[in-house]
């Protein structure tokens, strides 16, 4: 009963806003214990890591940047080679189209001149075979008209000087005829 | 009383409508008092000062197993740790102080959050089943070195005049009622706020625990003829009110971090 009384006693005078002293002791403790390691120890710690994996996710990212700097450089040279190629390609084509529109242009005039060439010296072979014909022809004429005169006359013309002056009179006469006749 | 009541709840013949008219043996302030388990000198050492240094030794070997030896690629441990860790330093340091400005209270609140979470966890740990933080010393201990920090970090920051200016919120363009003001302030800054920000939390935890013991201590007593149920029910509510208090830990020990780290902020801000 007493005992009782004396334990109602202490309660009535618990408050649990108000602190005892021992856990105030037990609690800064506990706290300070903590506080440190996370202060001197672990976080410094974390820390350290996550800076260093920071830095390496940035090297990743630079190495990376890099790599794509790299292949966009070398895609660039490659679209210049590539368009060099087609400019050369283009440049040949037209050279070979000029030299065949040249070539074709030369033979054109070669095959003219050749048809010239050809076409004159038909017409030299024509006039030399004329002449030679109308030589011949004069020759021929004149000594059947002299033999035909000679048998008329009776008269031989043999002399060859003579019948060839009186021939090409003959001949001049009939060609001024001719001449007048026009 | 005391001891009597809480040898009750665990008596096996105290039951509703047992012939012994035992009475529920319901939970009270007694509730919060611990024989103590061993005496050092003249020092009463108890379970909660067991809880409190055991939650210390958690705490520093937890995150010594995650953080002691460190690597740039985290193992499950220290992944888990790096999530608490940024929790706190992003997620309330920063947010509130800036990472320049903050930077330098990131071990404090770190530890801060990490040592009153635990403390309040005890209140479901099967054994344990108590949470420190319901003993109002521990988070007096926490929020005076809070209070100190601020209080000190004001007067550094702003000189003496400045310092009290910065506290009281004096300013010449409110006129008259400056003065009124600067009371307030003085009143609400200076006086009630290590206090509320100490018993915000004790208070929360407090109830918590009473609430707890109480369906369970109810699941008990009512485990007794066509009550059976009832005791079902108690039993069922105090499954929800474990989740429930899982939940209100976690938030107390953000809440008390978020509120420590604003009275820091309004210590180093230029305009109260």
């Amino acid at each position: 009963m007493i005992a009782n009384l004396v334990q109602l006693a202490a309660e009535e005078e618990q408050n649990p806003l108000v602190p005892p002293g021992p856990e105030l002791l037990v609690g800064t403790v506990a706290f300070a214990i903590v506080f440190f390691f996370f202060w001197k120890k672990l976080l410094p710690n974390i820390n350290k890591v996550l800076e260093q994996r920071r830095e390496a996710i940035e090297g990743g990212i630079e190495k990376a940047e890099a790599a794509q700097t790299e292949a966009q450089s070398v895609l660039e040279q490659y679209k210049a080679q590539l368009a060099e190629a087609r400019h050369e390609a283009a440049r040949l084509r037209q050279e070979a189209q000029e030299q065949g529109a040249q070539l074709i242009a030369e033979m054109r005039v070669e095959g003219q001149r050749q048809r010239e060439e050809i076409i004159a010296a038909g017409h030299a072979q024509i006039a030399a075979d004329r002449k030679a014909a109308s030589q011949s022809l004069r020759q021929d004429v004149g000594q059947l008209a002299t033999t035909l005169a000679g048998k008329l006359v009776g008269e031989s013309l043999e002399d060859h000087a003579r019948q060839s002056r009186t021939i090409d009179r003959f001949l001049d006469e009939l060609e001024e005829k001719a001449e007048a006749a026009r | 009383m005391s001891a009597d009541q809480t040898q009750l709840a665990f008596d096996w013949s105290c039951r509703i409508m047992s012939d012994n008219g035992c009475g529920f043996p319901a939970p009270g302030l007694h509730s919060f008092l611990f024989k103590p388990m061993f005496h050092i000198g003249g020092f009463e050492f108890n379970k909660v000062m067991l809880l409190a240094l055991l939650t210390t030794l958690i705490v520093v070997t937890f995150f010594t197993l995650a953080f002691g030896k460190a690597k740039v690629v985290p193992g499950k441990l220290q992944m888990i740790g790096e999530a608490g860790y940024d929790f706190v330093r992003r997620g309330i340091v920063y947010e509130t102080l800036g990472k320049k400005e903050g930077e330098k209270y990131v071990p404090l609140m770190v530890s801060l959050f990490f040592f009153i979470w635990i403390m309040n966890i005890w209140s479901v740990i099967p054994l344990a089943q108590f949470p420190v933080s319901s003993i109002i010393a521990y988070p007096a201990v926490l929020a005076a070195i809070v209070y100190v920090t601020w209080v000190s970090l004001t007067f550094k920051r702003h000189g003496f005049v400045g310092g009290w200016k910065n506290i009281t919120g004096y300013d010449n363009s409110l006129g008259p009622i400056k003065w009124l003001v600067s009371f307030i302030e003085f009143f609400s800054n200076l006086l009630v706020r290590p206090f509320t920000h100490a018993v915000r939390l004790f208070a929360n935890m407090f109830a918590g625990h009473l609430m707890l013991v109480m369906f369970t201590v109810a699941s008990w007593y009512l485990l007794n003829s066509w009550l059976i149920p009832a005791a079902g029910v108690s039993f069922v509510m105090t499954m929800v009110m474990i989740l429930f208090e899982l939940f209100v830990q976690a938030v107390q020990a953000y809440v008390f971090v978020l509120l420590a780290c604003s009275y820091i902020q309004g210590a180093v801000s230029e305009h109260h």
